[in-house]
């Protein structure tokens, strides 16, 4: 109590959550206290945050900082690397995804995720947005059919390949590889998308449109997003979290964190004074 | 003579000893091929192919032990590559990184170090006595399957380690299972060098003679198998048979069905390069 006295920053914080939270049920993505190794290092020193619903949430922090550790928690995708242990609990949609008898596959189609490097499979435009429908067993040409076309106009792709679906999506550009990955993930219908600095390796103008896109997005489906890049941060998303030697230093609406930062590590990273 | 020019010179010497060592390799082959070629081109005709082995040199053929060599193929094929390409997958992507896979990994690369008339010996202690194959076709395969495995398994895992991480991970996060990935992403990928490495080592296979004799295949055999229990002979013993017998005649017929065993080995090394291309196309 004297703290938000003393405090009347913090308070406006907290009551602004307390309205968010009884708007619009139950947070999306909550973690308590989590921990990770690898091996003996301690990548992720006790993170707790709530990410609500038809969000955008950036993750920003200098490499190394354990954001993209964090992310990829969210759709167990650290389950393959060598010496990964976890501590601590994480909920989506209110159910510990690390609990024994979770199925990974389910949740994965549940959390989708778009990588740094666009990734498509050496196989046709079409066969890459239908693999995910392909591998649950659907065997319904029309669904799958209308499944790609829907995917494919979500992220603008399909007036530029409507043509040439049986083309390789290795021959499409860079940032047509991108908006193909995306189209890739929505066509499972995913409630999260996982976004692991995805306009890093892409031009401009591909950027811009992979932004556009994320801001559409919103309105179905919650983001979270890594970057590097603090104008994208600033620009396409609502919430900001900073991360440093694996500590979530502040986590915060992106206006706040941008104009007015709590913390003075997070006010020098954002400035550019260390990073 | 300054530095520049002393590099320069050294640069170019070098270059002139690799031809030379790359020469070396090649005339010796040429020699070699141009010799058989002279000595046994015009003994090749159908007959040769397919007339029975013979007392005398001009009524000999090939026929049983060509026929020997095929089923021994086949059969070699059919065992060494599900059980190869399963280990080899079994190996890259289930058992990464535990002391198991680890020992695994040592003692498969010293089975491939290993002479293989030990092979032949094995095959007969296990197949031909303990199994009660017989001096059989199966029981040669099985000799063969153990011969070829280590290099099956080993190429299959440079294929497999050739696929990037990344179109693994795309795949795990649409919700893919390890088998799905591995089916639907990974053999396909991989498929092209794969087969290259079955392939080859396949063509090792077909000329291999040592282990073969220890289990028991025979110079002369008077009808090709019928099934895989029957006696066998291969052309590669079938040579060394008549290289051994002291009439011209034979040693017109070894040259000659050296040839044919080379036809054989550089069409499967051209499948496998062929294979090797055409995946790699699908690449780019």
């Amino acid at each position: 109590m004297e703290i938000t006295m003393e405090n009347p920053k913090k308070k406006d914080v907290v009551l602004d959550s307390i309205v968010d939270t009884s708007l619009k049920k139950t947070p999306k993505i909550e973690t308590k206290n989590i921990k990770v190794w690898y091996e003996e290092f301690n990548a992720i020193k006790g993170i707790s945050m709530s990410i609500k619903p038809n969000t955008v949430t950036a993750f920003i922090g200098p490499s190394g900082c354990g954001k993209s550790t964090f992310l990829r928690l969210f759709n167990r995708m650290n389950d393959y690397v060598d010496g990964f242990s976890l501590e601590g609990k994480i909920k989506i949609n209110g159910q510990n995804i690390y609990k024994k008898n979770v199925n990974v596959e389910e949740l994965r189609k549940e959390v989708g995720m778009v990588f740094q490097k666009p990734n498509p499979f050496p196989k046709s435009i079409f066969d890459n947005v239908a693999y995910g429908l392909k591998i649950q067993g659907i065997k319904d040409k029309q669904l799958i059919n209308d499944r790609v076309i829907s995917s494919l106009k979500q992220v603008g792709l399909w007036e530029e390949v409507k043509d040439d679906l049986k083309k390789s999506g290795l021959a499409l550009s860079g940032g047509q590889q991108q908006r193909l990955c995306i189209a890739r993930t929505l066509a499972v219908e995913p409630s999260i998308i996982l976004m692991d600095e995805p306009t890093s390796a892409l031009d401009p103008i591909s950027t811009a449109k992979i932004e556009e896109l994320i801001f559409q997005l919103k309105q179905k489906y919650t983001i979270v997003i890594v970057t590097h890049n603090m104008q994208q941060a600033s620009r396409i998303s609502d919430y900001t979290a900073f991360f440093y030697l694996g500590e979530l230093i502040e986590f915060n609406k992106t206006k706040n964190i941008f104009t007015n930062p709590e913390k003075k590590q997070t006010e020098n990273y954002i400035t550019g004074r260390f990073g | 003579m300054n530095n520049i020019q002393k590099n320069r010179w050294k640069d170019q010497a070098f270059k002139f000893w690799g031809i030379f060592c790359t020469m070396i390799g090649l005339v010796l082959l040429t020699i070699f091929i141009g010799d058989i070629l002279i000595d046994g081109i015009r003994r090749i005709d159908w007959d040769f192919i397919t007339d029975l082995p013979s007392r005398k040199a001009e009524n000999s053929g090939i026929y049983t032990a060509l026929m020997g060599s095929i089923w021994i193929l086949a059969l070699t094929t059919i065992i060494a590559f599900p059980v190869g390409v399963a280990a080899g997958i079994y190996l890259e992507e289930y058992a990464k990184n535990n002391k198991l896979a680890g020992l695994l990994e040592i003692n498969i690369s010293n089975l491939a170090g290993v002479p293989s008339i030990i092979y032949g010996l094995l095959g007969l202690e296990v197949f031909v006595r303990i199994m009660n194959l017989g001096a059989s076709v199966l029981a040669g395969s099985l000799t063969l399957s153990l011969l070829i495995l280590p290099i099956v398994i080993v190429s299959t895992r440079e294929a497999i380690k050739a696929v990037p991480q990344s179109i693994k991970d795309a795949s795990f996060a649409l919700g893919a299972s390890k088998w799905q990935t591995i089916w639907h992403q990974i053999l396909p990928a991989s498929g092209g060098g794969i087969l290259t490495g079955v392939i080859l080592a396949l063509s090792r296979a077909v000329g291999e003679t040592a282990p073969l004799i220890v289990v028991g295949a025979l110079a002369y055999v008077p009808f090709a198998p019928q099934s895989p229990m029957d006696e066998f002979s291969v052309m590669p013993i079938q040579i060394f048979n008549w290289i051994s017998r002291p009439q011209a005649g034979f040693i017109e017929n070894a040259a000659a069905a050296i040839i044919i065993l080379l036809g054989i080995t550089f069409i499967m090394n051209g499948i496998a390069v062929y294979f090797r291309n055409k995946w790699q196309k699908k690449w780019k």
